[in-house]
């Protein structure tokens, strides 16, 4: 069931801007929790092998999330979204930035606006789908290569030796 | 256009709405950020696209799309559990 569920992931170069649409076979309301509680949010966020440690969370205009990417070495990478708009549970902006362990934004480092929508599709009563909608803004499109290093590098090459041990092992057997 | 091939600031203004002035900033830009790449011939500059960059720039897209996709399957357990849960 899960196959059939919508994602879509563009980038358009000229606007320096990200579009990832994804589709959950979840209510609106059990969604909108999914993305703006740290308790949840904390489960989901970083691609395993890499942990979201949210050291602080306060969901409202002016509000922030103070959150670490956690490396498989304890390494912690942290980072801080302002909440600037919210309209629940339909959608939320941010700004996304790089901090340093005492919550101070570093302003050398690139930042992006966030607007996230949240709706609910024509599933049925007992299998509800839900759909978010992402757009985020970036000063650079080498902004984003600055994000995948500070948050996801390890961990993506990680999954990526993962990979190719399992496909030595496949292979193996034949 | 120049992916195809070398053109001059001139040529690829009468393409479009604009001047060769303005060309001649975006293709400057991208000339630092070393996607197009400039010639000399003469007294025009031929400016033609750098496609490895490119493809560059698309391999490191592809790992952010691939992110996004770990952390929505990631979401799709934690959602699956919690809705078990409340059952």
């Amino acid at each position: 069931m899960t196959n059939s569920l919508l994602f879509d992931f563009t980038v358009d170069k000229a606007t320096k801007t990200v579009f990832v649409d994804r589709e959950f076979a979840a209510d609106l309301s059990l969604v909108w929790d999914a993305f703006t509680k740290q308790e949840i949010l904390d489960q989901w966020w970083a691609p395993k092998p890499w942990a979201s440690k949210t050291k602080a969370m306060n969901f409202e205009v002016g509000g922030r999330r103070f959150y670490a990417m956690v490396s498989p070495e304890g390494q912690e990478h942290w980072s801080i979204q302002e909440f600037t708009s919210i309209r629940p549970t339909t959608n939320f902006e941010m700004r996304s930035s790089f901090a340093d362990k005492d919550e101070n934004i570093n302003t050398e480092m690139p930042s992006s606006d966030w607007d996230l929508n949240f709706s609910e599709q024509n599933g049925s009563d007992s299998d509800p789908v839900t759909k978010v909608s992402i757009t985020i803004k970036h000063k650079a499109l080498a902004d984003l290569e600055k994000m995948i290093e500070m948050g996801f590098q390890g961990g993506f090459t990680m999954t990526l030796n993962y990979l190719e041990n399992l496909l030595t092992t496949l292979s193996q057997r034949k | 256009m120049i992916a195809l091939q070398a053109m001059t600031p001139k040529a690829i203004a009468e393409h479009f709405d604009t001047t060769r002035q303005a060309v001649s900033k975006h293709l400057r830009i991208l000339t630092e950020c070393e996607l197009v790449k400039q010639e000399q011939q003469g007294r025009e500059i031929y400016y033609s696209l750098e496609i490895d960059k490119m493809k560059e720039i698309d391999k490191w897209l592809e790992q952010f799309r691939k992110i996004w996709e770990t952390r929505f399957n990631q979401l799709d357990k934690v959602l699956s559990t919690i809705k078990k849960q409340k059952k």
